[in-house]
């Protein structure tokens, strides 16, 4: 009811030739894009295209070098991210960016509460959050801390947030990188609910299949520039891939299954026996073995990172034990796993990896040098070897050892966390969601670069939520549902089929299955 | 107690919102401090001991209001005694000079304010660090003191003596300060503005998250400032108090009564990296600050300092308590 005619009618934004130079960096040279009433329009492009340097040109928080920017018509300047909201532009960021020492009622509505005698209305707001809570289907105590939430609701209370205002023009900057199936088609239910009221929604994500389904319009960006626009419905999806890749495909495909380097006379790398933590997963069993990959699947909560934090002793097992090269080990805290070898890439880059106010060099040898400890500093020399080694092997952008951490698109951050670790020379990496809210180029980058150090003889436990990735990288599979071990898959087994049907075994009757 | 016992209270404490959790503990250990008192001396029973922790301490509450609503948005200021010594010595020399007592008040008031004003508008726009801002701004209103005079001067004029001496008789004899009033007032006011204001939820919401405060589109620069403006309006009105309760004006006045106030507001459960606290949690820590110099000069034998020792014992014991506390709850 929207497709055709919506493109009749005059755009409500009309950026022109935007160019946003930083210092040393041009983010976005001479940029054309329209966003109509009552489309959803998704903006494409690899780490590094200009994506999110195009909505923070349009929301006000970076100002445009050059170019010309309209809202209905009229010639707009915003010189603040409120100018851009009072003007109905309304954003939700990939990264959470709500106070979690607030209430969730008191998110929603920060800076526009009700008032009555110019005092805050606390029932008003207590009602009205939860009036929008309930729109977008969220049942929640409006007066919980938002901090106390998983990371998924705090993103659909950012949803409700910018719903709060009368928005013409709804940004969603990778909003479902950390939903699960279900949470994302509620997200796409409102999305549909919001354009055909009219709202003009640009949208951002990186899995293809969800902006297959939404879409009405693509905007293809490369390098800080514009490719074209397209309609989902006349391009196939290797024609969008390799239009955002400028490239041939042929290099997606590439990352083959080995058949697992494994030799069976060692003991394995790690080796847990009925370990578990009450409250966070199930006793379960697990074996990794040198050169072999090792996929923990599971839908959101069923237990990933427990899991992980327990092998990585970031948690103290309440039963079974942990073993390394078959001797037992009693983690007194991640360092005592790190000084066998064991690494974590750890899934919240935002909290727990990035120090984005240093420089590329500093966070790539972060590690080593701890591992070296501080007596002996690493030697300027060697580390700018080993920094500029993993800037070519990986292709970190920009290729610049001095460039500031928070300077980085998120994809290339992730590049650099996996980088650090890698230098260390773990002899079991886990590596926790290293490709989420990163692009197709960089997915795959990361995944060959796994299957290059299995092949070398390194150990690697690869968690996703996205089954096709952990499924082409991983000899076996791990599934867990509901906090506990179900199963293990391997060899022919290992298809996203049986995975899947694997989490939804015992599962309620159809739901699980028909995703 | 029986097991069934133990595990109603454990539900019913799990039911209070963890966030008051700190507070409720300051107020547990103000009543254990205040029970102290309660068993080893007959007096200490006597409602006027209770009343005499807001008279005498009406100046370090006013205070500890400005300094939460800094430690709120994740500042510090450190300027807060020298600002107070600067009234008391504004106030005593205006008046001294003759000049209307509602004047000088006005004077000292918007002295304060601009110098409060002043560093906030140092550290929002230079980016500075609170910390060295405020020290310099102390060192400044310090300095301020003697270049008006080096020599202590008393106040004399009839209306200030009036305020000072004046007292309000509640029931039983038991009397109270005009002082303790306004510094009442001032925790209603606060209280107000930091819950029912969006200026109040700003400042929250800057101690929680400022980037994401700035990209929510509020005015966080403007709270940045605000809140220093703030807490030198409040250091000016606590040391006008401060000068009533000693009837004069010196630059040695409140020679490091910023710390206290800083012990003041950690005990009272608000966090120093910001987003955390309530003004009530801050006034009962001085109330604790003020129960355990009150203990102190009962005991009779021992030295003022003992407060000192006994303020830090307590404010480590308390820091690590909360620690503990947000560990095992979290």
């Amino acid at each position: 009811m929207t497709d055709s005619s919506a493109r009749s009618a005059d755009p409500v934004v009309d950026m022109r030739g935007i160019t946003v130079e930083f210092p040393g960096v041009r983010a976005l040279s001479d940029v054309d894009f329209q966003l109509f009433p009552g489309e959803v329009h998704a903006l494409m492009g690899e780490n590094g295209a200009g994506k999110s340097t195009l909505i923070k040109a349009l929301t006000g928080v970076h100002r445009p070098t050059s170019g010309e920017i309209r809202l209905h018509g009229e010639p707009v300047e915003f010189t603040a991210p409120v100018r851009a909201q009072n003007a109905g532009i309304s954003t939700v960021y990939q990264e959470v960016n709500l106070c979690p020492n607030l209430s969730v009622a008191e998110n929603i509505l920060l800076g526009r509460e009700p008032r009555r005698l110019g005092a805050i209305d606390v029932r008003a707001c207590r009602t009205r959050a939860a009036r929008l809570l309930d729109r977008i289907g969220l049942s929640i105590d409006p007066g919980s801390a938002l901090g106390s939430h998983p990371i998924a609701v705090q993103q659909l209370v950012a949803i409700a947030r910018a719903l709060a205002v009368d928005a013409r023009v709804l940004v969603l900057d990778e909003p479902t990188s950390s939903l699960d199936t279900d949470e994302v088609a509620e997200l796409f239910r409102i999305m549909r609910v919001l354009r055909d009221e009219g709202v003009a929604i640009l949208f951002v994500s990186h899995f293809l299949e969800q902006v297959y389904e939404i879409a009405d319009r693509m905007t293809v960006l490369r390098n800080g520039a514009l490719v074209g626009e397209y309609l989902p419905d006349r391009t196939g999806r290797l024609e969008l891939v390799s239009v955002m890749l400028g490239r041939e495909l042929g290099t997606l495909e590439e990352v083959e299954r080995r058949s697992g380097g494994r030799d069976p006379g060692t003991a394995p790398v790690l080796t847990a026996r009925g370990l578990g933590r009450a409250g966070a997963i199930a006793p379960f069993d697990l074996e990794i073995h040198a050169g072999e990959v090792v996929g923990l699947a599971g839908l959101l909560g069923s237990g990933r990172t427990e899991m992980v934090r327990l092998l990585f002793g970031a948690d103290r097992a309440s039963t079974g034990t942990l073993g390394v090269d078959g001797r037992t080990v009693r983690p007194r805290g991640p360092r005592s796993m790190i000084a066998r070898g064991v690494a974590l890439c750890s899934e919240d880059r935002k909290a727990e990896g990035v120090v984005a106010d240093l420089t590329v060099r500093d966070n790539l040898t972060l590690a080593l040098q701890a591992a070296r400890g501080w007596m002996r500093p690493v030697p300027r020399r060697v580390a700018d070897a080993l920094v500029n080694e993993y800037i070519e092997k990986l292709d970190i952008r920009p290729a610049d050892p001095g460039a500031l951490m928070s300077a980085l698109s998120g994809g290339n951050q992730q590049k650099v966390l996996l980088a650090r670790w890698l230098i260390t020379r773990p002899r079991l990496l886990i590596l926790d969601e290293p490709t989420r809210g990163i692009d197709v180029g960089a997915k795959v980058q990361i995944q060959k670069v796994v299957a290059d150090l299995a092949a070398e003889g390194m150990a690697v436990l690869f968690v996703s939520a996205e089954l096709e990735e952990v499924v082409r990288v991983s000899d076996r599979v791990v599934v867990l549902r509901d906090r506990r071990k179900v199963t293990e898959l391997a060899g022919d087994g290992v298809t996203v089929d049986k995975v899947m049907s694997a989490i939804a075994a015992h599962g309620d009757q159809d739901s699980a299955v028909a995703s | 107690m029986n097991v069934l016992d133990v595990r109603r209270v454990r539900d019913r404490v799990e039911r209070v919102p963890r966030r008051f959790l700190p507070v409720i503990a300051t107020f547990v250990v103000f009543v254990l401090v205040f029970g102290t008192g309660l068993v080893r001396y007959d007096n200490f029973g006597s409602p006027q001991v209770l009343v005499n922790l807001f008279v005498d301490n009406a100046f370090l509450i006013v205070l500890a209001v400005g300094m939460t609503f800094v430690i709120l948005t994740g500042g510090i200021d450190l300027s807060v005694g020298a600002v107070a010594a600067l009234s008391t010595m504004i106030a005593a020399s205006t008046l001294e000079a003759g000049w209307p007592p509602l004047l000088s008040v006005l004077a000292v008031l918007a002295t304060g304010t601009t110098l409060g004003l002043l560093m906030g508008l140092v550290i929002h726009f230079f980016d500075v660090q609170p910390f060295i801002v405020t020290l310099a701004g102390m060192f400044l209103a310090r300095g301020l003191c003697f270049l008006i005079s080096v020599e202590s001067i008393s106040i004399t004029d009839p209306a200030f003596r009036s305020l000072a001496t004046g007292t309000i008789s509640l029931a039983d004899g038991v009397t109270l300060t005009y002082s303790t009033l306004i510094a009442l007032a001032v925790v209603l006011v606060a209280v107000y503005v930091l819950h029912l204001t969006r200026f109040g939820r700003t400042v929250y919401a800057v101690g929680g998250s400022e980037s994401s405060a700035r990209l929510m589109g509020l005015p966080t620069g403007r709270v940045r400032v605000g809140v220093y403006a703030v807490s030198g309006f409040c250091s000016a009105l606590g040391g006008l108090l401060f000068s009533l309760y000693m009837l004069s004006g010196y630059g040695l006045h409140a020679v490091g009564m910023e710390l206290d106030v800083i012990a003041a507001v950690v005990i009272g459960g608000t966090l120093l990296t910001g987003g955390v606290g309530y003004v009530a949690g801050s006034v009962v820590g001085v109330l604790v600050l003020g129960t355990v110099q009150t203990l102190i000069s009962f005991e009779g034998t021992l030295s003022s300092w003992w407060t000192k020792i006994f303020i830090g014992a307590l404010l480590l014991a308390f820091v690590i308590c909360q620690r503990l506390m947000v560990r095992r709850a979290a």
